[in-house]
């Protein structure tokens, strides 16, 4: 034993180049692309777990649980439209594309979102008939691609969203890579079958706010004002963001945090850019309120919403509704440790698996491959997403009776404390114990 | 014919009147006076109407247009005909940028120049220019027809799929995939064909074909200085 090595207790891993960075310089290497995937971003980022609710005592009144009611029903769009959307639930299933998704996925979302009487919303391919059948309220996204876009399907839409951005890549465009563009996908985008289809990051027909303002109004137009108009963006300039979709004639904003999913993006993108689900509420509740606009612009907020209890927060925080899709994707079999050994056959594992963009899915959900998408059933896939997003209301329910509040809508930053000082200053609420909002007060 | 003055009516008054002919169609020729650069006329019409708009049209006139045949007397501004699906729109003047952005289907002439982006990610529309058009026009085109009878700006074709680009003058430069073709008879007879429908009076045999080299369609790493 050399005198330098007889001192080694144990290896010591570098922090700045574990081994995760070491393999991702080696796959560069090898390949010389950068690496795509799907899922969302996968860093520990400050969440809602660094969140609490202060539940009623002495000086709040609870309600009691299951006696006393606590609306959960939302109506959305309410600014311009004849045709409001009412929602029974506050809990909507995000855009996600035909094409990214199996029809068998897309109509079970339709399935699980309409037996509880919410919206599901179509993605960055067209609408299927499948997802039209089975959606009682379907959001149809208008994005810079404009692929399958059409003034039939726009017209049969109960609402309308303005896709400027994506929490996963908020300034960039979509790809959906050749393995994923089959026959009915190529035909519904016009594209040869097989390519690498990278949409656009931009609108191909405006460029700024004023210009979105009148090409709101021909959308409005061409609906004649029937339906809402939600505008869609990813965190990243939040409360300016929000302040110039107010100003172009949004109805509803959607927010889409740096945890929100995606089909395909580069990892570098994914884990780079974009703000937290967390600290995007407070700026765009603040720009609303600053234009007298809040609740009468109605707030969705998305990104890495799991459970009632992150529901319950973005509503406190001021969100009039959340969004959810790597969720719902899991509620319907996404990475089901039953498919263990088969996701390990393709190099990844149950729980693990975000190889979205290479279409061999074993639960059959991010695939157009005839035989795997056959392992979705769409009825039984409805009912697994209809449970899970009746058990995120019920878990919300209970913590707003909790705090006293007799609709959702009630709950309030007041009702929350921060874990953390990064929680504190992003949620702006007190830090635990303190009246600390770090940010907002001198310490 | 139905007269529509938008100096004593508004935009939602024309369209709603153009909508409300969908089902009975009982009035087909219609004229709008007054349009004075208003934007969104005549949008999502979906029956087979003729609108003459007499003056300029501001931002997408005609849009999503479905059988209606649309004339504008003037200038059209931003997205003239964008999504497009069938029909017609002519523009008897300029236009600006993003003509016949996203179009699926029909025809759009521009008697004069059209701006940037003409034809932006087309997806089966014909489009005539009889003048010239501007920088980054069929960017991400993916199908349809172009004609171009004076010249083309920068990036013209730009990361193009399957649009068939035909232009009369010069090209300034062409973008990253989009390559000069032979022009075969097949393709002489294609633009005939067009010329002949827009009304355009041209010798096709003067036209130059431009086309994907379809090099960007798989990614390669030996392409990754064009993207």
């Amino acid at each position: 034993m050399s005198e330098k090595t007889k001192y080694i207790t144990e290896l010591r891993e570098s922090a700045t180049f574990d081994r995760s960075t070491m393999a991702e310089i080696r796959r560069a290497a090898d390949t010389g692309i950068y690496d795509i995937r799907g899922w969302g971003a996968k860093r520990k980022l400050p969440h809602f777990d660094d969140l609490l609710f202060l539940g009623a005592s002495m000086s709040r009144y609870p309600l009691e649980g299951y006696r006393e009611k606590c609306n959960t029903q939302v109506t959305l769009g309410t600014r311009f439209a004849k045709k409001p959307i009412v929602i029974e639930t506050p809990v909507t299933i995000a855009g996600m594309s035909f094409g990214a998704l199996s029809a068998n996925a897309k109509e079970a979302l339709g399935r699980g979102a309409s037996a509880v009487g919410t919206s599901t919303t179509t993605g960055d391919g067209g609408m299927t008939p499948e997802e039209r059948g089975q959606s009682t309220k379907l959001v149809y996204q208008y994005l810079p691609s404009r692929y399958g876009m059409n003034p039939d399907d726009l017209r049969k839409a109960d609402a309308i969203e303005v896709v400027l951005g994506q929490g996963a890549k908020p300034g960039g465009g979509g790809m959906l890579l050749g393995q994923k563009i089959t026959e009915r996908v190529a035909k519904m985008r016009t594209l040869p079958m097989g390519v690498d289809q990278r949409s656009a990051c931009r609108h191909p027909d405006w460029t700024g706010p004023d210009d979105l303002a009148i090409k709101i109004l021909e959308l409005r137009e061409i609906t004649d004002w029937q339906v809402p108009i939600y505008i869609k963006v990813g965190a990243t300039r939040t409360y300016y963001d929000v302040k110039l979709a107010v100003k172009a004639g949004a109805d509803v904003i959607v927010v889409d945090g740096m945890q929100g999913g995606t089909a395909a993006t580069q990892e570098v993108f994914i884990e780079h850019v974009g703000i937290p689900t967390m600290a995007a509420i407070p700026q765009a509740v603040q720009a609303l309120q600053e234009m007298g606009m809040h609740r009468k612009v109605q707030l969705i907020v998305s990104g890495g919403i799991r459970n009632g209890a992150d529901v319950a927060k973005c509503m406190a925080l001021g969100a009039d509704a959340v969004a959810i899709g790597t969720a719902a994707l899991i509620a319907l079999g996404c990475n089901d440790p039953k498919y263990d050994e088969e996701f390990k056959a393709i190099g990844s594992a149950a729980g693990f698996y975000d190889d979205y963009h290479e279409g061999r899915d074993p639960a059959g959900i991010s695939t157009q491959d005839p035989e795997l998408s056959k392992r979705l059933d769409p009825v039984e896939g409805g009912r697994r997403l209809a449970n899970y997003l009746r058990v995120l209301t019920l878990e919300a329910q209970t913590l707003a009776r909790a705090c006293g509040k007799n609709d959702m809508r009630n709950l309030e930053p007041e009702d929350l404390v921060a874990l953390t000082v990064e929680s504190a200053a992003m949620a702006r609420v007190p830090l635990a114990g303190t009246n600390w909002i770090p940010g907002q007060q001198p310490f | 014919m139905k007269t529509i003055d938008l100096a004593k009516q508004t935009v939602r008054d024309l369209n709603q009147a153009l909508h409300d002919q969908a089902a009975a169609c009982t009035e087909t020729e219609w004229e709008v006076l007054n349009p004075k650069g208003q934007h969104n006329l005549a949008v999502g019409l979906d029956q087979k109407l003729k609108v003459d708009i007499k003056g300029h049209a501001g931002y997408y006139c005609g849009g999503m247009n479905k059988e209606a045949d649309i004339v504008v007397h003037g200038s059209a501004g931003q997205g003239v005909a964008e999504n497009m699906m069938s029909g017609s729109v002519r523009v008897k003047g300029n236009a600006s940028s993003s003509a016949g952005a996203t179009s699926i289907g029909g025809l759009l002439v521009i008697e004069g120049d059209a701006g940037s982006r003409c034809g932006i990610s087309m997806k089966g529309s014909d489009i005539v220019v009889t003048g010239n058009v501007g920088h980054m026009s069929c960017f991400m085109g993916q199908a349809g027809t172009l004609v171009v009878c004076g010249d083309a700006g920068d990036a013209l074709g730009d990361s193009l799929y399957e649009v068939h680009i035909y232009v009369k003058g010069e090209v300034k430069s062409l973008g990253a995939d989009c390559i000069a073709k032979e022009m075969r008879d097949e393709h002489i007879q294609e633009l005939s064909h067009l010329l002949k429908r827009a009304g355009v009076d041209e010798d096709p045999h003067a036209f130059k074909r431009y086309g994907s080299a379809r090099q960007l369609y798989n990614f390669k790493v030996d392409n990754a200085s064009a993207y």
